[in-house]
């Protein structure tokens, strides 16, 4: 498969003492890490642990949410997405985010998957087409959809629908791709089809996954950072993790003796 | 050891058949007072709805002929006003939903004027109309543009239309607000994670979504217009006219108007009684079909979001 990055750009995500408030109330960090490019990274932790909190502070989702504030630095490839000048937007197309619930847009399926193209400005038909058709195969989306375009996004099944979603995501060619949960609404077989997908996806692009199903994090990814009550506690191979974790904590967690 | 028995029991509930009782004739009691109203507007008016009294106007002293220029300057005026609060209405609700701080005082105010706007009686809006419309706006434009002639500064069709658009303001920016409030979240995230901008969000996703609800207000807008009376009693409304108006400064005829002055100005209460009832039995039929020609519209609208191709 062709990359379709800059080989001397990897994607990978430089953070350096992040801390997020919500209000007066600390709610992650600080955080130090760097998450290689074109791995999978995964962030596991129980409930309200700050993982999802650190994975929208990684494209500034958490600037919709009212009252939200960020401390420290994250780069992409040496460039900082909270410098001063810094669009959250411009962010927002070379970091892309799958969420939890799946969420189509209602629109057809190719309107879903050129969303962000034509946001960006593309008008010319063929090459809209041919970049749905490339994000749509990414996705391994293609074969099921082909003959229905233009139907709409809604009629297609959970799995289909959560993978129209990474498509929808990785049209604009993004460095990196965050997901939030992303199988944990869908059923066993849809979720082995995403799993795969997230393992091929990391040829081409920085993954960086939250789940909460540990068999997941130790299948799909490369790397796992745990995190506990706003702090990351230990990051390393995701085989280190659950093989010889150093803390005791993650221990504690990737062996069920509590979260 | 008693155990209660899995076997129906013998009686109903009795909640439950006080209940269906209770809600069932109140519903009953609905519509047996629309049916007597309709039954008795059909039965009187229907006689006397023929061509001739859809397209003629009123002749000898309203004891004759038709009202076509009622319908007419009704249909104009709800046209006016709904070109002047749909937009006005819509951008408001947009603005106070998706864009102004929830928590703001200048939100919160704009909020707290739009519920007071919705409670006011309709014949203050008719004498703000008068004051403000036609003495103000309209005389100000006679002084400035016709040197003290009276052009603008009398009741006409735009300045009713314009008192009626305020008076129609509320609904449809309640309409829009909880139209916009019904788009998923979830779009919205999707489309800011795709590096949309606020703008590109609104118009290309949340609007979109956000339009049958918006044409539930126009509907609900245009039906309250199409029935007021006290608003154009001072900015527009003609008791008689000879010619059908012919620009926006001219007075008009206006159907509820009109059964008003049939019913209390005539001078042959029976001659005119006919035709009071015939002229309701159109404005009813107008209303409806105004209402069904929006709902038909909404409906299709909804079908076209839920399989769409665009």
């Amino acid at each position: 498969m062709a990359t379709l990055l800059d080989e001397s750009l990897t994607g990978s995500l430089a953070v350096r003492q992040l801390s997020v408030y919500y209000g007066d109330k600390k709610a992650l960090g600080p955080v130090t890490m760097t998450i290689p490019g074109r791995q999978v990274t995964a962030l596991i932790g129980p409930s309200g642990c700050g993982k999802s909190t650190f994975l929208r502070s990684l494209n500034r989702m958490n600037e919709m949410i009212p009252g939200c504030r960020v401390e420290g630095v994250v780069k992409l490839d040496e460039e900082s997405i909270y410098g001063p000048g810094v669009d959250a937007v411009a962010v927002r197309r070379r970091i892309g985010m799958v969420f939890q619930r799946s969420n189509p847009f209602p629109k057809s399926i190719y309107d879903n998957v050129a969303y962000g193209l034509r946001l960006g400005g593309m008008k010319d038909r063929s090459e809209l087409g041919g970049r749905v058709e490339r994000a749509l195969k990414h996705a391994a989306l293609w074969e099921e959809v082909k003959d229905r375009l233009n139907e709409s996004a809604l009629g297609l099944s959970g799995g289909q629908q959560q993978r129209l979603c990474i498509a929808r995501a990785l049209a604009v060619e993004p460095d990196v791709l965050l997901m939030d949960e992303p199988a944990s609404a869908l059923d066993p077989i849809a979720t082995a089809h995403i799993e795969e997908l997230i393992h091929e996806l990391a040829r081409d692009y920085t993954v960086v996954i939250v789940t909460h199903n540990m068999q997941q994090a130790a299948r799909v990814s490369h790397n796992t950072a745990f995190f506990y009550m706003g702090d990351l506690i230990e990051f390393d191979t995701t085989q280190t993790i659950f093989t010889k974790p150093t803390q005791s904590r993650t221990e504690d967690y990737i062996t069920g003796r509590f979260g | 050891m008693s155990r209660s028995s899995l076997r129906p029991s013998r009686w109903p509930h009795v909640g439950d058949v006080v209940l269906w009782l209770a809600t069932g004739l109140a519903t009953l009691l609905v519509l047996v007072i629309l049916a007597v109203i309709l039954i008795d507007v059909i039965k009187n008016g229907a006689p006397r709805l023929t061509l001739g009294f859809l397209t003629k106007a009123p002749s000898d002293g309203m004891t004759a002929g038709g009202i076509f220029p009622a319908i007419f300057g009704t249909v104009a005026l709800v046209i006016l006003m709904t070109i002047a609060a749909l937009p006005a209405g819509v951008a408001t609700a947009i603005y106070l939903h998706e864009y102004a701080s929830p928590t703001a005082w200048g939100t919160r105010i704009v909020r707290i004027a739009v519920n007071n706007l919705a409670g006011v009686p309709s014949i203050v809006f008719g004498l703000f109309g008068l004051g403000f419309f036609v003495q103000f706006v309209g005389g100000g434009m006679d002084k400035i543009f016709y040197g003290g002639d009276k052009v603008f500064g009398q009741p006409a069709l735009i300045w009713a239309a314009l008192t009626m658009a305020i008076l129609t303001l509320p609904v449809v920016i309640v309409a829009t607000e909880e139209a916009l409030s019904n788009v998923s979240p979830d779009v919205r995230l999707a489309s800011a994670a795709l590096g949309a901008t606020k703008f590109q969000t609104v118009s290309r996703v949340v609007l979109p979504q956000a339009i049958p609800g918006i044409l539930t207000g126009a509907i609900l807008a245009i039906s309250r217009g199409a029935g007021e009376v006290a608003p154009i009693l001072f900015t527009g409304a003609a008791y008689f006219l000879p010619t059908l108006p012919h620009s926006l400064h001219d007075q008009f005829m206006q159907l509820g108007y009109h059964v008003y002055v049939l019913a209390t100005q005539s001078s042959d209460v029976d001659a005119t009684r006919p035709l009071l009832y015939a002229t309701v039995l159109v404005l009813l039929v107008l209303t409806f079909a105004l209402n069904a020609s929006a709902i038909l519209v909404r409906s299709r609208m909804r079908r076209h979001l839920s399989r769409s191709h665009g």
